[in-house]
Protein backbone atom coordinates (compact mmCIF):
# COMPACT_ATOMS: atom_id res chain seq x y z
CA UNK A 1 0.00 0.00 0.00
CA UNK A 2 1.48 3.32 -1.07
CA UNK A 3 1.89 6.07 1.48
CA UNK A 4 -1.20 8.21 1.89
CA UNK A 5 -0.71 11.95 1.65
CA UNK A 6 -3.48 14.48 2.07
CA UNK A 7 -2.98 15.73 -1.48
CA UNK A 8 -3.10 12.22 -2.89
CA UNK A 9 -6.27 11.49 -0.98
CA UNK A 10 -7.90 14.63 -2.34
CA UNK A 11 -7.13 13.81 -5.96
CA UNK A 12 -8.27 10.27 -5.32
CA UNK A 13 -11.61 11.50 -3.94
CA UNK A 14 -11.95 14.10 -6.67
CA UNK A 15 -11.66 11.38 -9.27
CA UNK A 16 -14.42 9.50 -7.48
CA UNK A 17 -16.80 12.45 -7.26
CA UNK A 18 -19.38 10.98 -9.65
CA UNK A 19 -19.46 7.74 -7.70
CA UNK A 20 -19.80 9.59 -4.39
CA UNK A 21 -22.61 11.69 -5.79
CA UNK A 22 -24.31 8.53 -7.03
CA UNK A 23 -23.98 6.98 -3.55
CA UNK A 24 -25.54 10.06 -1.95
CA UNK A 25 -28.49 9.84 -4.31
CA UNK A 26 -28.96 6.16 -3.56
CA UNK A 27 -28.91 6.81 0.18
CA UNK A 28 -31.36 9.67 -0.22
CA UNK A 29 -33.69 7.45 -2.25
CA UNK A 30 -33.64 4.61 0.29
CA UNK A 31 -34.28 7.03 3.13
CA UNK A 32 -37.02 8.89 1.29
CA UNK A 33 -38.98 5.74 0.49
CA UNK A 34 -38.52 4.39 4.01
CA UNK A 35 -39.61 7.65 5.64
CA UNK A 36 -42.62 8.11 3.39
CA UNK A 37 -43.73 4.57 4.22
CA UNK A 38 -43.11 5.21 7.90
CA UNK A 39 -45.19 8.38 7.90
CA UNK A 40 -47.97 7.14 5.62
CA UNK A 41 -48.43 3.72 7.24
CA UNK A 42 -46.54 3.81 10.54
CA UNK A 43 -48.15 7.11 11.55
CA UNK A 44 -51.76 5.88 11.33
CA UNK A 45 -50.71 2.59 12.91
CA UNK A 46 -49.22 4.50 15.85
CA UNK A 47 -52.43 6.52 16.20
CA UNK A 48 -54.52 3.33 16.26
CA UNK A 49 -52.14 1.79 18.80
CA UNK A 50 -52.62 4.85 21.00
CA UNK A 51 -56.38 5.19 20.60
CA UNK A 52 -57.01 1.50 21.29
CA UNK A 53 -55.23 1.62 24.64
CA UNK A 54 -57.36 1.17 27.74
CA UNK A 55 -58.91 4.49 28.80
CA UNK A 56 -58.56 6.05 25.35
CA UNK A 57 -61.15 7.02 22.77
CA UNK A 58 -61.40 3.59 21.10
CA UNK A 59 -60.18 1.39 23.91
CA UNK A 60 -60.12 -2.15 22.58
CA UNK A 61 -58.02 -4.79 24.24
CA UNK A 62 -58.03 -7.15 21.27
CA UNK A 63 -57.11 -4.62 18.60
CA UNK A 64 -54.43 -3.12 20.82
CA UNK A 65 -53.03 -6.50 21.79
CA UNK A 66 -52.93 -7.82 18.23
CA UNK A 67 -51.35 -4.69 16.76
CA UNK A 68 -48.87 -4.40 19.61
CA UNK A 69 -47.86 -8.01 19.19
CA UNK A 70 -47.37 -7.63 15.42
CA UNK A 71 -45.32 -4.48 15.85
CA UNK A 72 -43.11 -6.21 18.41
CA UNK A 73 -42.72 -9.19 16.13
CA UNK A 74 -41.39 -7.16 13.20
CA UNK A 75 -39.24 -5.06 15.49
CA UNK A 76 -37.60 -8.10 17.07
CA UNK A 77 -36.00 -9.21 13.80
CA UNK A 78 -32.38 -8.14 13.40
CA UNK A 79 -32.49 -5.94 10.34
CA UNK A 80 -30.24 -8.07 8.17
CA UNK A 81 -32.37 -11.15 8.82
CA UNK A 82 -35.53 -9.19 8.10
CA UNK A 83 -33.98 -8.14 4.84
CA UNK A 84 -33.13 -11.65 3.78
CA UNK A 85 -36.55 -12.97 4.83
CA UNK A 86 -38.21 -10.29 2.75
CA UNK A 87 -36.37 -11.16 -0.46
CA UNK A 88 -39.40 -12.89 -2.01
CA UNK A 89 -41.65 -9.94 -1.14
CA UNK A 90 -39.09 -7.51 -2.52
CA UNK A 91 -38.85 -9.43 -5.78
CA UNK A 92 -42.64 -9.40 -6.00
CA UNK A 93 -42.96 -5.65 -5.43
CA UNK A 94 -39.88 -4.30 -7.22
CA UNK A 95 -39.08 -7.14 -9.62
CA UNK A 96 -35.47 -7.24 -8.46
CA UNK A 97 -33.60 -7.63 -5.20
CA UNK A 98 -30.70 -5.30 -5.85
CA UNK A 99 -30.52 -1.54 -6.07
CA UNK A 100 -31.75 1.19 -3.75
CA UNK A 101 -35.41 0.71 -4.65
CA UNK A 102 -35.23 -2.97 -3.71
CA UNK A 103 -33.42 -2.12 -0.49
CA UNK A 104 -36.17 0.38 0.32
CA UNK A 105 -38.67 -2.47 0.75
CA UNK A 106 -37.15 -4.03 3.87
CA UNK A 107 -36.23 -0.56 5.10
CA UNK A 108 -39.86 0.51 4.88
CA UNK A 109 -40.94 -2.71 6.49
CA UNK A 110 -38.73 -2.00 9.48
CA UNK A 111 -39.51 1.72 9.55
CA UNK A 112 -43.30 1.30 9.81
CA UNK A 113 -43.49 -0.43 13.22
CA UNK A 114 -40.57 1.61 14.52
CA UNK A 115 -42.30 4.89 13.73
CA UNK A 116 -45.65 3.53 14.95
CA UNK A 117 -44.14 3.00 18.40
CA UNK A 118 -42.53 6.43 18.39
CA UNK A 119 -45.88 8.03 17.48
CA UNK A 120 -47.67 6.06 20.17
CA UNK A 121 -45.14 7.18 22.79
CA UNK A 122 -45.37 10.78 21.71
CA UNK A 123 -49.17 10.85 21.79
CA UNK A 124 -49.16 9.43 25.30
CA UNK A 125 -47.63 12.64 26.57
CA UNK A 126 -50.75 14.63 25.74
CA UNK A 127 -52.81 15.12 28.92
CA UNK A 128 -56.00 13.06 28.80
CA UNK A 129 -57.97 16.09 29.94
CA UNK A 130 -57.18 18.01 26.76
CA UNK A 131 -58.66 15.23 24.64
CA UNK A 132 -61.61 15.03 26.99
CA UNK A 133 -62.22 18.76 26.64
CA UNK A 134 -62.44 18.31 22.87
CA UNK A 135 -64.85 15.41 23.34
CA UNK A 136 -66.98 17.55 25.63
CA UNK A 137 -67.09 20.26 22.96
CA UNK A 138 -68.53 17.78 20.48
CA UNK A 139 -65.42 17.12 18.38
CA UNK A 140 -65.57 14.07 16.10
CA UNK A 141 -62.87 11.39 16.36
CA UNK A 142 -61.25 12.68 13.17
CA UNK A 143 -61.23 16.25 14.50
CA UNK A 144 -59.71 15.02 17.74
CA UNK A 145 -56.96 13.17 15.89
CA UNK A 146 -56.07 16.00 13.52
CA UNK A 147 -56.79 19.14 15.51
CA UNK A 148 -55.90 17.93 18.99
CA UNK A 149 -53.62 14.89 19.02
CA UNK A 150 -51.40 15.65 16.05
CA UNK A 151 -51.29 19.37 16.73
CA UNK A 152 -50.49 18.99 20.42
CA UNK A 153 -47.85 16.33 19.70
CA UNK A 154 -46.34 18.04 16.67
CA UNK A 155 -43.02 18.91 18.25
CA UNK A 156 -42.60 15.40 19.67
CA UNK A 157 -43.52 13.94 16.30
CA UNK A 158 -40.77 15.93 14.61
CA UNK A 159 -38.29 14.68 17.21
CA UNK A 160 -39.47 11.13 16.57
CA UNK A 161 -39.01 11.60 12.86
CA UNK A 162 -35.49 12.89 13.47
CA UNK A 163 -34.63 9.80 15.50
CA UNK A 164 -36.13 7.57 12.81
CA UNK A 165 -34.20 9.28 10.02
CA UNK A 166 -30.90 8.94 11.78
CA UNK A 167 -31.46 5.28 12.69
CA UNK A 168 -32.42 4.56 9.12
CA UNK A 169 -29.40 6.27 7.74
CA UNK A 170 -27.38 3.55 9.40
CA UNK A 171 -29.88 0.81 8.44
CA UNK A 172 -29.54 1.98 4.87
CA UNK A 173 -25.81 1.36 5.06
CA UNK A 174 -26.54 -2.25 5.98
CA UNK A 175 -29.07 -2.49 3.19
CA UNK A 176 -26.46 -1.04 0.89
CA UNK A 177 -24.01 -3.82 1.53
CA UNK A 178 -26.34 -6.45 0.19
CA UNK A 179 -26.94 -4.62 -3.03
CA UNK A 180 -28.67 -1.37 -2.23
CA UNK A 181 -25.76 0.93 -2.87
CA UNK A 182 -25.45 4.21 -1.02
CA UNK A 183 -22.85 5.95 1.09
CA UNK A 184 -22.34 3.12 3.56
CA UNK A 185 -21.87 0.65 0.75
CA UNK A 186 -19.26 2.85 -0.89
CA UNK A 187 -17.37 3.15 2.40
CA UNK A 188 -17.30 -0.60 2.84
CA UNK A 189 -16.49 -1.49 -0.78
CA UNK A 190 -13.55 0.85 -1.09
CA UNK A 191 -12.43 1.29 2.46
CA UNK A 192 -12.94 -2.20 3.83
CA UNK A 193 -12.48 -4.50 0.88
CA UNK A 194 -9.97 -2.50 -1.18
CA UNK A 195 -8.08 -0.87 1.69
CA UNK A 196 -8.68 2.64 0.34
CA UNK A 197 -8.73 4.20 3.78
CA UNK A 198 -9.15 7.70 2.40
CA UNK A 199 -12.48 6.79 0.80
CA UNK A 200 -13.72 5.13 3.96
CA UNK A 201 -12.73 8.07 6.14
CA UNK A 202 -14.33 10.51 3.72
CA UNK A 203 -17.58 8.53 3.62
CA UNK A 204 -17.72 8.21 7.40
CA UNK A 205 -17.11 11.96 7.73
CA UNK A 206 -19.89 12.54 5.23
CA UNK A 207 -22.26 10.40 7.30
CA UNK A 208 -21.23 12.23 10.47
CA UNK A 209 -21.97 15.53 8.76
CA UNK A 210 -25.38 14.34 7.51
CA UNK A 211 -26.36 13.08 10.97
CA UNK A 212 -25.36 16.38 12.56
CA UNK A 213 -27.36 18.34 10.02
CA UNK A 214 -30.46 16.18 10.42
CA UNK A 215 -30.32 16.38 14.21
CA UNK A 216 -29.75 20.12 14.15
CA UNK A 217 -32.61 20.74 11.74
CA UNK A 218 -34.87 18.39 13.71
CA UNK A 219 -34.13 20.11 17.01
CA UNK A 220 -34.65 23.55 15.53
CA UNK A 221 -37.99 22.68 13.99
CA UNK A 222 -39.18 20.80 17.09
CA UNK A 223 -38.42 23.67 19.41
CA UNK A 224 -40.02 26.19 17.08
CA UNK A 225 -43.22 24.14 17.04
CA UNK A 226 -43.28 23.62 20.81
CA UNK A 227 -45.39 26.21 22.64
CA UNK A 228 -45.71 24.29 25.90
CA UNK B 1 -83.23 23.01 31.47
CA UNK B 2 -81.54 19.90 32.88
CA UNK B 3 -83.47 16.93 34.19
CA UNK B 4 -81.65 13.92 35.53
CA UNK B 5 -84.09 11.07 36.07
CA UNK B 6 -83.12 8.09 38.18
CA UNK B 7 -79.52 8.21 37.04
CA UNK B 8 -77.23 5.37 38.03
CA UNK B 9 -73.54 4.97 37.38
CA UNK B 10 -71.18 2.36 38.69
CA UNK B 11 -67.53 1.65 38.07
CA UNK B 12 -65.57 -1.58 38.06
CA UNK B 13 -63.33 -1.83 41.06
CA UNK B 14 -59.83 -3.26 40.65
CA UNK B 15 -60.91 -6.29 42.70
CA UNK B 16 -63.62 -7.02 40.10
CA UNK B 17 -66.56 -5.80 42.16
CA UNK B 18 -68.72 -2.77 41.42
CA UNK B 19 -68.63 0.64 42.97
CA UNK B 20 -71.75 2.79 42.88
CA UNK B 21 -70.54 6.31 42.10
CA UNK B 22 -74.06 7.67 41.54
CA UNK B 23 -77.07 5.77 42.81
CA UNK B 24 -80.57 6.42 41.54
CA UNK B 25 -80.37 10.19 41.52
CA UNK B 26 -82.91 12.63 40.17
CA UNK B 27 -82.31 16.34 39.87
CA UNK B 28 -83.90 19.25 38.04
CA UNK B 29 -82.00 22.41 37.22
CA UNK B 30 -83.87 25.40 35.88
CA UNK B 31 -82.94 27.61 32.93
CA UNK B 32 -80.76 30.53 33.97
CA UNK B 33 -79.94 28.99 37.32
CA UNK B 34 -76.48 28.76 38.90
CA UNK B 35 -76.60 25.35 40.47
CA UNK B 36 -73.94 23.92 42.78
CA UNK B 37 -72.95 20.31 43.34
CA UNK B 38 -71.23 20.13 46.70
CA UNK B 39 -69.88 17.32 48.85
CA UNK B 40 -66.71 15.81 50.19
CA UNK B 41 -64.09 14.16 48.03
CA UNK B 42 -65.34 10.99 46.40
CA UNK B 43 -69.02 11.90 46.86
CA UNK B 44 -69.63 11.58 43.12
CA UNK B 45 -69.80 15.28 42.18
CA UNK B 46 -67.60 15.06 39.11
CA UNK B 47 -69.26 11.87 37.98
CA UNK B 48 -72.69 13.48 38.25
CA UNK B 49 -71.52 16.52 36.30
CA UNK B 50 -69.96 14.37 33.59
CA UNK B 51 -73.20 12.45 33.30
CA UNK B 52 -74.91 15.67 32.17
CA UNK B 53 -72.92 15.83 28.91
CA UNK B 54 -72.53 12.08 28.76
CA UNK B 55 -68.76 12.07 29.21
CA UNK B 56 -69.89 9.25 31.46
CA UNK B 57 -72.74 7.16 30.11
CA UNK B 58 -75.31 6.31 32.81
CA UNK B 59 -76.07 2.65 33.47
CA UNK B 60 -79.71 3.63 33.88
CA UNK B 61 -81.98 6.65 33.82
CA UNK B 62 -82.45 9.58 31.46
CA UNK B 63 -80.43 12.76 30.96
CA UNK B 64 -82.71 15.42 29.52
CA UNK B 65 -81.13 18.69 28.48
CA UNK B 66 -83.23 21.40 26.81
CA UNK B 67 -86.00 18.89 26.24
CA UNK B 68 -83.77 16.32 24.56
CA UNK B 69 -82.93 12.93 26.05
CA UNK B 70 -79.18 12.73 25.43
CA UNK B 71 -79.01 9.02 26.19
CA UNK B 72 -81.24 8.36 23.19
CA UNK B 73 -79.04 10.20 20.68
CA UNK B 74 -76.63 8.57 18.23
CA UNK B 75 -72.98 9.63 18.19
CA UNK B 76 -73.43 12.41 15.66
CA UNK B 77 -76.51 13.93 17.31
CA UNK B 78 -74.76 13.73 20.69
CA UNK B 79 -71.83 15.72 19.30
CA UNK B 80 -74.23 18.40 18.11
CA UNK B 81 -75.95 18.46 21.49
CA UNK B 82 -72.61 18.79 23.25
CA UNK B 83 -71.92 21.96 21.32
CA UNK B 84 -74.73 23.46 23.39
CA UNK B 85 -73.03 22.41 26.63
CA UNK B 86 -69.82 24.24 27.47
CA UNK B 87 -67.44 22.70 29.98
CA UNK B 88 -64.83 24.26 32.26
CA UNK B 89 -62.20 22.14 34.02
CA UNK B 90 -60.18 22.40 37.19
CA UNK B 91 -56.95 21.80 35.25
CA UNK B 92 -58.08 24.16 32.43
CA UNK B 93 -57.29 21.57 29.72
CA UNK B 94 -56.26 24.16 27.16
CA UNK B 95 -54.36 23.18 24.04
CA UNK B 96 -50.76 24.19 24.62
CA UNK B 97 -49.94 24.60 20.93
CA UNK B 98 -52.83 26.95 20.20
CA UNK B 99 -52.90 30.59 21.12
CA UNK B 100 -55.55 31.98 23.44
CA UNK B 101 -57.59 32.99 20.39
CA UNK B 102 -56.98 29.59 18.82
CA UNK B 103 -58.26 27.82 21.91
CA UNK B 104 -61.44 29.88 21.97
CA UNK B 105 -61.89 29.33 18.24
CA UNK B 106 -61.68 25.55 18.61
CA UNK B 107 -65.31 24.78 19.51
CA UNK B 108 -66.44 27.11 16.72
CA UNK B 109 -64.26 25.31 14.17
CA UNK B 110 -65.77 22.07 15.39
CA UNK B 111 -69.25 23.49 14.89
CA UNK B 112 -68.37 24.59 11.36
CA UNK B 113 -68.51 28.38 11.75
CA UNK B 114 -67.04 30.56 9.01
CA UNK B 115 -63.64 32.16 9.58
CA UNK B 116 -65.15 35.66 9.77
CA UNK B 117 -67.79 34.62 12.31
CA UNK B 118 -65.14 32.84 14.36
CA UNK B 119 -62.89 35.91 14.41
CA UNK B 120 -65.61 38.25 15.60
CA UNK B 121 -66.99 35.82 18.17
CA UNK B 122 -63.50 35.11 19.55
CA UNK B 123 -62.89 38.85 19.93
CA UNK B 124 -66.25 39.21 21.70
CA UNK B 125 -65.49 36.38 24.14
CA UNK B 126 -62.00 37.71 24.86
CA UNK B 127 -63.65 41.01 25.73
CA UNK B 128 -66.16 39.32 28.03
CA UNK B 129 -63.46 37.58 30.08
CA UNK B 130 -61.13 40.59 29.99
CA UNK B 131 -58.29 39.06 27.99
CA UNK B 132 -58.49 41.11 24.80
CA UNK B 133 -54.78 41.95 25.02
CA UNK B 134 -53.73 38.30 25.31
CA UNK B 135 -55.24 36.90 22.11
CA UNK B 136 -51.92 35.85 20.59
CA UNK B 137 -50.35 34.50 23.79
CA UNK B 138 -49.91 30.79 24.37
CA UNK B 139 -51.36 29.15 27.51
CA UNK B 140 -47.84 28.61 28.90
CA UNK B 141 -47.47 32.40 29.05
CA UNK B 142 -50.56 32.89 31.24
CA UNK B 143 -51.26 32.74 34.97
CA UNK B 144 -53.68 30.16 36.35
CA UNK B 145 -56.48 32.69 36.62
CA UNK B 146 -55.94 33.85 33.05
CA UNK B 147 -55.92 30.26 31.84
CA UNK B 148 -59.25 29.68 33.50
CA UNK B 149 -60.65 32.80 31.84
CA UNK B 150 -59.62 31.30 28.52
CA UNK B 151 -61.35 28.09 29.59
CA UNK B 152 -64.52 30.04 30.32
CA UNK B 153 -64.33 32.00 27.06
CA UNK B 154 -63.87 28.73 25.17
CA UNK B 155 -66.93 27.23 26.88
CA UNK B 156 -68.95 30.37 26.17
CA UNK B 157 -67.94 30.81 22.53
CA UNK B 158 -70.56 28.62 20.80
CA UNK B 159 -73.32 30.42 22.76
CA UNK B 160 -74.22 27.37 24.86
CA UNK B 161 -77.36 27.09 26.93
CA UNK B 162 -75.43 25.46 29.75
CA UNK B 163 -71.92 25.66 31.17
CA UNK B 164 -70.69 22.77 33.28
CA UNK B 165 -67.79 23.65 35.58
CA UNK B 166 -65.84 21.05 37.56
CA UNK B 167 -64.08 22.78 40.46
CA UNK B 168 -63.06 25.68 38.22
CA UNK B 169 -61.36 27.53 41.06
CA UNK B 170 -59.72 24.73 43.02
CA UNK B 171 -56.32 25.28 41.40
CA UNK B 172 -56.39 29.01 42.13
CA UNK B 173 -55.63 31.31 45.07
CA UNK B 174 -58.53 32.96 46.96
CA UNK B 175 -58.33 36.31 45.19
CA UNK B 176 -58.22 34.78 41.74
CA UNK B 177 -61.00 32.40 42.79
CA UNK B 178 -63.27 35.35 43.51
CA UNK B 179 -62.56 36.95 40.14
CA UNK B 180 -63.33 33.71 38.30
CA UNK B 181 -66.56 33.29 40.25
CA UNK B 182 -67.51 36.88 39.40
CA UNK B 183 -66.80 36.14 35.77
CA UNK B 184 -69.12 33.11 35.80
CA UNK B 185 -71.79 35.09 37.63
CA UNK B 186 -71.52 37.88 35.11
CA UNK B 187 -71.96 35.45 32.22
CA UNK B 188 -74.96 33.89 33.91
CA UNK B 189 -76.61 37.28 34.44
CA UNK B 190 -75.80 38.83 31.06
CA UNK B 191 -76.49 35.87 28.82
CA UNK B 192 -78.84 33.76 30.93
CA UNK B 193 -76.54 30.75 30.61
CA UNK B 194 -77.37 27.99 33.07
CA UNK B 195 -74.29 27.16 35.15
CA UNK B 196 -73.71 23.90 36.98
CA UNK B 197 -70.68 24.16 39.23
CA UNK B 198 -68.97 21.42 41.22
CA UNK B 199 -67.20 22.49 44.38
CA UNK B 200 -66.23 21.25 47.79
CA UNK B 201 -66.27 24.75 49.23
CA UNK B 202 -69.42 26.21 50.72
CA UNK B 203 -68.13 29.70 50.08
CA UNK B 204 -68.34 29.08 46.32
CA UNK B 205 -71.98 28.09 46.79
CA UNK B 206 -72.61 31.20 48.87
CA UNK B 207 -71.02 33.53 46.42
CA UNK B 208 -72.67 32.48 43.16
CA UNK B 209 -75.20 29.65 43.47
CA UNK B 210 -78.97 30.01 43.58
CA UNK B 211 -79.33 26.43 44.73
CA UNK B 212 -77.02 23.53 45.41
CA UNK B 213 -77.31 19.78 45.76
CA UNK B 214 -75.41 18.28 48.69
CA UNK B 215 -73.98 14.92 47.67
CA UNK B 216 -72.79 12.02 49.74
CA UNK B 217 -71.79 8.54 48.60
CA UNK B 218 -73.42 8.98 45.19
CA UNK B 219 -76.75 10.31 46.43
CA UNK B 220 -78.30 13.75 46.79
CA UNK B 221 -78.75 14.30 50.51
CA UNK B 222 -80.45 17.67 50.21
CA UNK B 223 -81.00 20.51 47.78
CA UNK B 224 -80.29 23.77 49.59
CA UNK B 225 -81.55 27.24 48.70
CA UNK B 226 -79.16 30.16 48.83
CA UNK B 227 -80.68 33.51 49.83
CA UNK B 228 -78.14 36.25 49.55
CA UNK B 229 -75.23 34.68 51.34
CA UNK B 230 -77.52 32.67 53.62
CA UNK B 231 -77.61 28.94 53.00
CA UNK B 232 -80.77 27.33 54.27
CA UNK B 233 -79.50 23.86 55.20
CA UNK B 234 -81.19 21.09 57.19
CA UNK B 235 -79.06 18.00 56.77
CA UNK B 236 -76.15 17.36 59.11
CA UNK B 237 -73.84 16.98 56.14
CA UNK B 238 -74.76 20.37 54.69
CA UNK B 239 -74.24 21.92 58.12
CA UNK B 240 -70.81 20.36 58.48
CA UNK B 241 -69.86 21.69 55.03
CA UNK B 242 -71.10 25.10 56.17
CA UNK B 243 -68.93 24.95 59.23
CA UNK B 244 -65.90 23.81 57.28
CA UNK B 245 -66.17 26.92 55.13
N1 LIG C 1 -63.44 6.11 35.78
C1 LIG C 1 -63.58 5.63 37.02
N2 LIG C 1 -63.31 4.36 37.31
C2 LIG C 1 -63.45 3.86 38.56
N3 LIG C 1 -63.89 4.58 39.62
C3 LIG C 1 -64.18 5.88 39.39
C4 LIG C 1 -64.05 6.47 38.09
N4 LIG C 1 -64.42 7.77 38.18
C5 LIG C 1 -64.75 7.98 39.46
N5 LIG C 1 -64.64 6.84 40.20
C6 LIG C 1 -64.93 6.69 41.62
O1 LIG C 1 -66.21 7.22 41.87
C7 LIG C 1 -66.24 7.95 43.09
C8 LIG C 1 -66.75 9.34 42.84
O2 LIG C 1 -65.79 10.04 42.04
P1 LIG C 1 -65.96 11.54 41.68
O3 LIG C 1 -64.77 11.91 40.87
O4 LIG C 1 -67.28 11.76 41.07
O5 LIG C 1 -65.89 12.25 43.09
P2 LIG C 1 -65.85 13.77 43.45
O6 LIG C 1 -67.01 14.01 44.35
O7 LIG C 1 -65.75 14.59 42.23
O8 LIG C 1 -64.53 13.87 44.30
P3 LIG C 1 -63.38 15.00 44.28
O9 LIG C 1 -63.85 16.10 45.16
O10 LIG C 1 -62.22 14.27 44.89
O11 LIG C 1 -63.14 15.39 42.87
C9 LIG C 1 -64.83 7.93 43.64
O12 LIG C 1 -64.76 6.98 44.68
C10 LIG C 1 -63.98 7.50 42.48
O13 LIG C 1 -62.90 6.72 42.91
MG1 LIG D 1 -64.18 15.73 41.29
Amino acid sequence: MEELTFAAALTDLASMAPEIWQACRETALMLAVGLVAAIALGGPLGIVLYLSQPGQLFANRWVNGLLGWTVNLVRSFPFIILMVSLVPLTRLIVGSTIGPVAAAVPLSFAAIPYFARLVEQTLREIPRGVVEAAEAMGASPMQIIVKVLLNEARSGLISSLTILTISFLSYSAVAGVVGGGGIGDLAIRYGYYRFQTDVMVAMVLLLVLIVQIIQFAGNRLASRLDKR
Amino acid sequence: MIHLQNIRKRFRRPDGGWFDAVCDTSLSIGAGEVFGLIGFSGAGKSTLLRLINLLERPDGGAVIVAGQDLTALDAKALRRARQQLGMVFQQFNLMANRTVAGNIAFPLEIAGWSAADIASRVAECLEIVGLADRAEHYPAQLSGGQKQRVGIARALAPRPKVILADEPTSALDPKTTQSILDCLKDINQRFGVTVVIVTHEMHVVRSICHRAAVLDAGSVVEVVEVNGAEVDARSALARSLLEAA
